[in-house]
């Protein structure tokens, strides 16, 4: 059975230490053009209710607290989708003294999506397959209990 | 009797799906009117059904606890409504569901939820004379606090000698629904001062619950509505139903024309409105019946 989770999922988007490019490409997927909410998908602004994840820019010194108490306030089943080159794996910033690279050195990510700026479909796409990993977590659930999360 | 018990049941088992139904086409009329295909009209069941799918999370039990006490009081002053109850008894014990809301957001101890709680006690502050005023007038009008006595009949329908006070009910309809420009403690729109509000500590299946409450809450709030075209007749009946559905389409309207003003606006705008059409009302239905 395919679970609710993926015909609703919220999202909570931070914008860790991008130059704002993509978080614009992800409000644009929200605005008339690309109108996610056809999906059920909202742009819910509170961990609690979100399932779904997405990070913009590097993660530095300074925010890689703040990502990682984002993750954890958030309930299961979640996805973490990492949205531009920076989030990936840094990006141009990579070499930066107080850049750690992309957001999978903090929390687990389930959806890479490059570019710069990322583009509003394929952040799109990267939902979408996002959504799989949440039917799979789900399912994980129902069976009892969760695999141990990815090593910090 | 039979009424009574064929009324509460018909509440309890449809009022869900009626309510889920109208947030559904709400989302629907907003996505329009923004030039947006939108959600599935299905979409706040999908939702609701997801809430419950996900894991649990709470912060302190006793909110849970007050939880439950928000859905018990808003589905019973419901049920008491469409019971054909005592009105006063449904306005109060709407009011005690909503202390409890607001006790469960104190609860969590977040600064986000607090203010969201605090909020909402002023709008509970800006609506409760004007939900007083209505009720009052049906009593004046009508000659009794019971809405069985109402639904009978035996008097023309309430609306025209009190429209004062049906454009006040429909004002504060707005604070009730937590629509804007009055959606100051919480709301379903991405304004993200207060990230969610009073809902902002509550995760699955606990904001399922609320969800739930809330489709229960609109239906029996535009039960008042329909209380104003009620007068023992089938014509009252379709009246009184095409114009409660149209009321909360005009809300979701109004919603979607206005941005959230300040709690000072509400309180002051709310008050004024039950002062002058809803006491001016009162005042002509002293003098004339």
């Amino acid at each position: 059975m395919s679970a609710y989770v993926t015909k609703s999922p919220w999202v909570v988007h931070y914008d860790g230490s991008s130059c704002n490019g993509c978080d614009i490409e992800v409000l644009a997927c929200l605005m008339p053009t690309y109108d996610v909410e056809r999906f059920g998908i909202i742009n819910c602004g509170n961990p609690k209710h979100a399932d779904v994840f997405l990070v913009t820019g590097s993660v530095n010194e300074q925010n890689k607290d703040i990502v990682k108490q984002i993750y954890d306030q958030m309930p299961e089943p979640k996805v973490v989708v990492a949205v531009g080159i920076c989030a990936c794996s840094g990006g141009i910033f990579k070499d930066c003294y107080n850049v750690l690279g992309g957001v999978d050195q903090v929390i687990p990510v389930d959806a890479y999506v490059p570019g710069c700026a990322a583009r509003p479909e394929a952040i799109i796409d990267a939902v979408v397959k996002g959504l799989g990993v949440l039917q799979a977590k789900k399912d994980a659930m129902a069976k009892g209990g969760l695999p141990a999360p990815a090593a910090e | 009797m039979v009424k009574i018990i064929i009324g509460v049941i018909a509440y309890l088992v449809l009022a869900p799906f009626v309510g889920g139904l109208l947030a559904g086409l709400e989302r629907k009329l907003s996505a329009k009117m923004q030039r947006r295909v939108g959600p599935p009209v299905l979409q706040p069941f999908y939702d609701v059904a997801k809430l419950f799918e996900k894991e649990k999370m709470t912060p302190t039990k006793y909110q849970d606890y007050y939880i439950m006490g928000f859905v018990l009081f808003v589905v019973a002053s419901g049920a008491i409504f469409f019971g054909g109850g005592d009105m006063l008894l449904v306005i109060f014990a709407l009011t005690i569901g909503t202390a409890c809301l607001i006790l469960a957001s104190y609860s969590s101890n977040s600064p986000y939820a607090e203010i969201g709680a605090e909020r909402e006690l002023l709008a509970m502050m800006a609506y409760e004379p004007m939900v007083l005023i209505t009720v009052i007038g049906f009593y004046m009008y009508c000659g009794s606090f019971n809405v069985g006595d109402i639904l009978a009949g035996g008097h023309k329908m309430a609306i025209l000698p009190m429209i004062g006070i049906f454009i006040g009910w429909m004002f504060i309809l707005t604070l009730k629904f937590r629509k804007s420009p009055f959606d100051l403690s919480m709301s379903h729109h991405a304004h993200q001062e207060l990230v969610r509000g009073m809902t902002t500590e509550f995760v699955g299946r606990t904001m399922g619950f609320v969800e739930i409450s809330h489709w229960y809450e609109n239906v029996f709030l535009l039960g008042f509505v329909f209380l104003f075209f009620a007068n023992g007749t089938p014509l009252g009946w379709v009246i009184g139903v095409v114009v409660a559905i149209i009321a909360y389409f005009f809300e979701v309207f109004i919603d979607n024309c206005f941005a959230r003003m300040k709690w000072q606006f509400a309180f002051k705008s709310s008050w004024i409105v039950a002062v002058v059409v809803g006491m001016i009302n009162i005042f002509v239905l002293y003098i004339c019946f």
